[in-house]
């Protein structure tokens, strides 16, 4: 018998981790990833690795300054995830410096500073994406022209000339473009969606050409992390529901006037990352079963409205930190009725 | 017996953890042998000073009672077995509190096997009073886990009730004494339904029992020929066995938050009780062993015993075959609502349904609780529907009243947040500990409202004693400056009258002599 003070019920454990779940995550995101480097090249690549180090690390100086035990919490995998998505976040053409800053806002100022895990109001993969798109919109809106509008992707040799200094590189300007979701929005009111769709070079089948693929490898990692119980449907759905019916509502049967298809708005931009792998961090979300449903509308609510009539491009982190913001009010007003008290 | 498949109403939340049952289940129940010696809780209800009827050195025979029983509220506990007191004082028994209890100890006398029972009653003849009686007098509590006198639960429950349910659910891992009990003797847990539904008046007995039980299931099927009994077969799923929601699984009624079941018509037993029952109506027989299971990947030979109150834990343990180098915990009850035992030596008692040595390797000591991630697992599992990550909060801040507006009231500690909790934090630990500050908070505002009251009514005595003595002496006052007055008044005249008639004396006496000395001049 050990001699350690009685321990209290219950004595058994499930035996999940939150490293575990963390793994499922990273494991979910392996399909749309695959599909955004095929896409978007090496860059892609260079943002995963060079982010997961800086936020190991990063992690790891904070905790120290803190005084607290750094292993267990790398361990936990809650910083590789952070910058799993927000790397995934990022343009492909993004040099080190902007991956660092990001990272910096992200888990020293968005989690570290709060308190670690946990204890974080706000999505930090979020914060640290919005802190660079408004401190540089330049790197952050030059993304490479995907693979079938171009036939010349960065090379190796390349991505890391870009990777360490992209204005270094002569004739970068042949390789990027605007992204779909963009390129859609600066032509409206010019053309009727079907013309566009023909003429401009970013326009894929249903949605923006290679950003179609990779949401499907986001949707299917999501599929498997409901499946796995990792998340549950409650956010994903209200997010994809409520940002489809929108766009439905002001699709105006296609006119120049048409602020895009479902099918452009559900499978463009971030739409199946964000719903599936960021509005459901579970810390900075809303935790009632009704509550996420509010929460989840919310934030699909405001995807559109940035989309459709806003200044960016895409308002996944926007919809999300603006929807952290309510989260805790919509705890308390959506608290379920206990089993035994009035209806 | 009715055949109609019922309606079922489904548990919220709730969880599958690994039933552990088989092992136990290998063969009879055995009885374990008399130990050389037996401590015998005679802890009261609401711990009241039990009134002992024997001394240290007294012979007692088996079924002798040990307490008089405090009117009708308290609970009988009898010698299991023959011998001699050689002990009375506080020992540690299985609790929670981990706080000794007074218990007698006897010396045991194999040699004495007479057993004093009480006489058999007619129980279909017997009247609801003598019945009740005769429960008390067995001192029979609830074997389910309470604990609480059988006797007051059916006083609570006379005319209230028109549904009896029997819980044989069992719904905790390792836990095997119903079932063990109910493939063994289910006919007599039938005469005990029987004499409950002949006391309540109840209309219909639901027995519950979880679908991984087929062997009990058919034994009880077997039996129950009357048209009241209905044995309802439920999905296998923690914590259905616990009262309210076994009541809401089979009737569909949600026990409103802070009654009880009899409120809304439902009385609740457990199927050990209707066994004890049945015996001590039909056989006389007090109530001085229960079965209990003996299990865990510490024994060579896990087992259900029918055991004698008071026998230490240790001596199942020997009889299982331990091997206390495997040994890592000790825990009574089951893995997730059971406690674990300081050490071997503690008694068993009228509510220990379950013993399980536990190695590292069957349930590992948890690793260090990491942060909450407010995942929600917990929120998906729990069987009353509360928020555990937020509560988790409100018990770790020690904001009382807002764990209070989430009803942490309503929780019923059946550990299944924590059992699937992926940071191993030890909620239910949090959740107790806050339901004890906020104890301790209300008793303190009693205390303070009760000092409060107190003082004023002081304050009041004072003012009023105040009023009256001022009253007094201001009549009293009065009184002086009235009557002295009066009082010098009539002593001012009789003064006057005196010295007027004084002074008028001498003017006369003076006029003589002036009229003598006149005279004589």
């Amino acid at each position: 018998m050990n001699n350690a003070a009685p321990t209290s019920s219950p004595h058994s454990h499930q035996g999940h981790s939150v490293s575990q779940l963390m793994l499922h995550v990273l494991l979910a995101c392996v399909p749309g990833t695959a599909a955004l480097v095929f896409f978007f090249g090496f860059g892609v690549l260079f943002n995963l690795v060079s982010l997961v180090l800086m936020a190991l690390l990063s992690e790891a100086a904070v905790l120290r300054l803190r005084r607290r035990a750094v292993m267990p919490a790398l361990r936990d995998l809650s910083a590789t995830v952070t910058a799993v998505l927000l790397a995934l976040a990022l343009p492909p053409t993004a040099p080190w410096w902007l991956g660092l800053i990001a990272i910096f806002f992200a888990i020293v100022v968005g989690k570290q500073l709060y308190g670690g895990l946990g204890y974080n109001p706000f999505n930090p993969a979020m914060v640290g994406y919005v802190v660079v798109l408004i401190s540089f919109p330049v790197q952050m809106t030059r993304w490479l022209l995907p693979q079938g509008a171009t036939d010349a992707l960065p090379g190796f040799s390349e991505a890391v000339t870009i990777f360490f200094d992209g204005e270094l590189l002569q004739g970068i300007d042949a390789f990027t473009g605007a992204t779909a979701l963009d390129s859609f929005r600066q032509q409206q009111g010019a053309q009727l969606v079907s013309e566009f769709r023909q003429s401009s070079p970013v326009m894929g089948q249903w949605s923006g050409l290679g950003w179609e693929w990779i949401n499907v490898g986001f949707l299917f990692g999501g599929l498997y992390l409901l499946y796995k119980r990792i998340i549950r449907w409650h956010i994903p759905a209200t997010v994809l529901l409520t940002l489809g019916l929108l766009a439905l509502l002001f699709h105006d049967g296609g006119s120049s006037a048409s602020h895009g298809s479902p099918l452009m708005h559900l499978f463009g931009g971030a739409t199946m990352l964000g719903a599936f792998f960021i509005a459901t961090d579970p810390v900075t979300a809303a935790t009632t079963p009704r509550g996420q449903l509010v929460y989840g509308a919310l934030i699909g609510i405001v995807i559109y409205v940035i989309r459709a009539f806003g200044n960016y491009p895409d308002g996944v982190a926007f919809a999300v930190l603006l929807a952290n913001f309510a989260a805790p009010l919509i705890d308390t007003c959506t608290q379920p009725r206990t089993f035994g008290h009035a209806k | 017996m009715n055949n109609a498949l019922p309606k079922l109403w489904s548990l919220p939340g709730g969880i599958h953890p690994p039933e552990n049952k088989s092992q136990s289940l290998n063969g009879p129940i055995r009885m374990a042998a008399l130990p050389p010696q037996l401590t015998v809780p005679v802890t009261q209800p609401d711990y009241a000073t039990p009134q002992l009827c024997v001394q240290v050195g007294d012979r007692v025979h088996k079924g002798q009672a040990l307490v008089r029983a405090a009117q009708s509220s308290g609970l009988l506990a009898h010698a299991p077995a023959a011998g001699v007191v050689s002990a009375i004082a506080g020992y540690p028994v299985p609790n929670a509190s981990g706080l000794p209890e007074l218990c007698v100890v006897i010396d045991t006398d194999p040699t004495d096997t007479r057993w004093a029972k009480l006489k058999a009653l007619d129980y279909p003849g017997a009247g609801i009073d003598t019945l009740i009686e005769r429960i008390a007098d067995a001192g029979i509590s609830g074997l389910g886990g309470a604990g609480f006198p059988t006797q007051l639960k059916l006083h609570s429950a006379l005319q209230q009730v028109d549904t009896l349910v029997l819980n044989a659910a069992e719904c905790e891992p390792f836990i095997t004494a119903d079932t063990a009990l109910l493939c063994e003797r289910a006919a007599e847990v039938v005469t005990g339904c029987m004499i409950l539904l002949q006391i309540t008046v109840a209309a219909r007995c639901l027995i519950g029992i979880e679908d991984n039980k087929p062997q009990a299931i058919a034994a009880l099927q077997q039996h129950c020929s009357d048209a009241r009994l209905q044995v309802v077969v439920i999905p296998a799923r923690y914590p259905s066995g616990a009262e309210n929601q076994l009541i809401h699984i089979l009737t569909g009624k949600e026990i409103p938050s802070g009654t009880l079941a009899v409120h809304s018509g439902i009385l609740c037993h457990n199927v050990g009780t209707a066994y004890a029952i049945a015996r001590a109506v039909v056989h006389g027989e007090q109530l001085l062993s229960r079965i209990t299971t003996v299990s865990g990947a510490a024994l060579r030979e896990p087992a259900n015993y029918e055991v004698l109150t008071g026998t230490p834990v240790a001596a199942l343990l020997q009889h299982s075959g331990v091997d206390h180098t495997q040994l890592s915990r000790l825990l009574c009850g089951g893995p997730l609502m059971g406690i674990e035992l300081p050490h071997a030596q503690l008694p068993v008692t009228k509510t220990t349904n379950c013993v399980v040595a536990t190695t590292e390797a069957e349930l590992p000591s948890p690793p260090p609780a990491q942060a909450c991630i407010r995942c929600g697992l917990c929120v998906d599992v729990c069987p009353v529907q509360l928020l555990p990550q937020q509560l988790y909060w409100f018990a770790r801040s020690k904001e009382y009243t807002k764990a209070q507006a989430h009803n942490l009231q309503d929780c019923i500690e059946c550990g299944a947040c924590a059992y699937v909790c992926p940071s191993h934090i030890p909620l239910v630990q949090y959740y107790r500990n806050a339901k004890a500050g906020i104890r301790e908070q209300s008793d303190k505002h009693q205390r303070a409202d009760y000092a409060k009251q107190r003082f004023e009514v002081h304050q009041q005595r004072v003012a009023l004693v105040q009023a009256q003595n001022d009253q007094r002496r201001a009549e009293r006052a009065a009184a002086v400056k009235a009557q002295p007055a009066a009082a010098a008044g009539t002593s001012a005249q009789d003064a006057i009258t005196a010295a007027l008639a004084r002074v008028q004396a001498k003017k006369a006496a003076q006029s003589i002599d002036a009229g003598k000395q006149d005279d004589s001049k």
